[in-house]
């Protein structure tokens, strides 16, 4: 018997699909099919407690009805809220303190390695001392009065202040990371071009303005993205320290979600709001790919 | 503003800013701990002492039995809030996903740099598109799938997806992409084939980027919330973030023993990023790079 021969480019692919192989049951598994079952439940009415299999078609009333709903709409404008409020502050303290770190301070180190502290933090334990430092007792509430105010508000009681204060708490936790992703951009600047300005006569501020923010502009819009994309995911937080309370002031989408889907067992509906959740995430992400070849300048 | 300061030298007026700056922003690093600060302060005080005003930084009695109560060391505590188990059931899945994502990346990672299979390009826009979707929406079906399985309720919830990783994948790609093709070159003259050179020549020299992998995905495992808290119901399963909430939730009033067990959940990400601090940073930049 005449052994079967592989061609040299079958032989090839078969090594290449072997080393992928693992990842590709994996996404497969995890991911895509995930995805599909998704697709095809937020078009249905499945209530979880019925069973798998039970479930009508409903079309698109899912996607319609969530408009109608105030839950939904009130945790998407929490949202919305949220990351443009604690995007640009993160990313813009992150971008001085890189800049003024790198170039006018001793112990550098030690500084960054404080601010990055918060960001490798487990969420829980963070949530949780960030509800002792709001309490009346607490160090935040402490520190507000000190600076002259006589009443402060309970923070995250109140539905005026629960969100900014958990505003609050995530720029604490991210502006390390931002700063370190600046920190590192900052190596790559060329040193002449500074050396050109210094000669030219330009000042620290011209030089920050003119020649520093322009080269940074791609890190910016990277972080500017991914920031608010994560902002618009937080869930942790929202379910240790609020439970989206008082009323729905910190009702987030991620958090009506999750609620949704395993306090009710709306699985139908959640998964919509899921899509949902996609198609903005997913409308950040075209903009970062296309808007980075106009905004970008360098 | 400057050239005003005309008596100092250029130098003078340098370390003057540079003493200034320092002392603002070394304010700003420490208020950045603060809550830390305060936190292991609270963890070592008597329950009333934590609501003294004004607040006593340094405890006027230091009450480490806290740490033992939580974690029922010679059996003090009311109750046994088998912290030890949480920890031990941490580690194990951080430790296991680390190392099974690390293999799979460098595998998968080598052969989308590397190796010239047909498709590879076309999978691997795939591979990336799979990167958008956000966890939220696979989240209900693997709740169903695993349920369905009769795995809901054990560890394989949170090892089964953990053992890949796209970003992982992603950065092991970028990294043997910069690797020049000489090298395995040589080593195909040789007779060595694609597993071999792998493992040889291309896992040795790709170790430090490894090691950042690994520890980027040791955190992402310890710091994880959303899957354990929908994916666990047992306590005896329970990891860290998901013991913690509950021990919250148990000893609401006793902030001193709260504080402890925070404080205790926080120490293995501070010490795997105090001891490789460089790959750690190294590993989250790279990731950001990817844009």
């Amino acid at each position: 018997m005449k052994k079967f021969k592989l061609s040299k480019q079958a032989k090839i692919d078969l090594t290449g699909y072997a080393f992928i192989l693992p990842n590709i049951i994996g996404v497969c598994l995890f991911t895509l099919i995930p995805m599909i079952f998704s697709l095809i439940i937020s078009f249905t009415d499945w209530d979880y407690t019925q069973g798998i299999g039970n479930w009508n078609f409903v079309g698109i009333k899912n996607f319609i009805e969530m408009w109608q709903d105030e839950w939904f709409t009130s945790s998407l404008i929490n949202t919305i809220v949220f990351a443009v409020g604690v995007v640009p502050v993160t990313v813009f303290l992150a971008l001085i303190l890189a800049v003024v770190i790198d170039k006018y301070c001793f112990a550098k180190l030690p500084i960054r390695l404080a601010l990055f502290m918060p960001y490798i933090s487990n969420v829980v334990a963070v949530a949780i001392v960030w509800v002792m430092m709001y309490s009346p007792w607490g160090p935040f509430t402490q520190l507000v009065k000190a600076l002259g105010v006589e009443n402060p508000p309970q923070w995250l009681g109140s539905t005026t202040w629960a969100l900014p204060a958990l505003m609050l708490m995530t720029v604490w936790s991210g502006v390390g990371y931002a700063n370190m992703i600046y920190t590192s951009a900052l190596q790559g600047l060329p040193g002449d071009v500074y050396e050109a300005a210094d000669i030219d006569g330009a000042n620290e501020i011209t030089k920050f303005f003119k020649l520093t923010v322009p080269f940074l502009s791609p890190t910016t819009f990277f972080l500017i993205i991914t920031t608010f994309i994560t902002s618009f995911q937080i869930f942790a937080p929202i379910q240790i320290m609020t439970r989206g309370g008082p009323g729905t002031s910190t009702n987030v989408l991620v958090y009506y979600i999750y609620t949704s889907a395993f306090t009710f067992y709306r699985m139908g509906y959640a998964s919509a709001m899921s899509w949902i959740l996609f198609i903005i995430l997913f409308g950040i992400t075209m903009f970062q790919w296309y808007g980075q070849k106009k905004w970008v300048s360098y | 503003m400057e050239k005003t300061h005309g008596i100092l030298s250029d130098r003078a007026k340098r370390m003057c800013l540079k003493i200034i700056f320092t002392v603002i922003v070394g304010a700003l690093a420490v208020s950045m701990i603060t809550p830390f600060l305060w936190m292991i302060s609270a963890s070592m005080k008597l329950p009333l002492d934590v609501m003294k005003l004004p607040i006593e930084w340094i405890p006027k009695y230091f009450y480490p039995d806290n740490y033992k109560k939580v974690w029922n060391i010679g059996g003090i505590a009311a109750r046994n809030y088998h912290f030890g188990l949480a920890y031990w059931n941490s580690i194990k899945v951080a430790v296991i996903n680390l190392t099974g994502s690390v293999l799979t990346s460098t595998l998968a990672g080598y052969a989308f740099a590397k190796i010239k299979f047909r498709g590879r390009n076309i999978l691997f826009l795939f591979y990336l598109a799979t990167m958008m979707i956000p966890s939220q929406i696979t989240l209900i079906p693997k709740f169903v799938m695993f349920n369905k399985m009769g795995l809901t309720g054990t560890h394989m919830t949170l090892i089964l997806p953990g053992l890949i990783t796209i970003t992982g994948t992603f950065l092991m790609r970028q990294y043997f992409m910069q690797i020049p093709d000489e090298l395995r070159e040589s080593a195909r003259v040789d007779g060595a084939n694609e597993f071999l050179i792998w493992a040889k020549i291309m896992v040795p020299i790709a170790k430090p980027n490894m090691a950042s992998l690994a520890m980027v995905v040791f955190l992402w495992n310890w710091n994880s919330y959303l899957e354990p808290l929908v994916f666990l119901s047992d306590w005896r399963l329970y990891t860290i973030p998901i013991a913690l909430t509950n021990f919250i939730e148990e000893s609401v009033t006793e902030y001193n023993l709260v504080m402890a067990a925070a404080a205790s959940a926080l120490i293995p990400a501070f010490v795997v990023f105090l001891l490789g601090q460089k790959f750690l940073v190294k590993g989250l930049v790279a990731g950001a790079v990817k844009g």
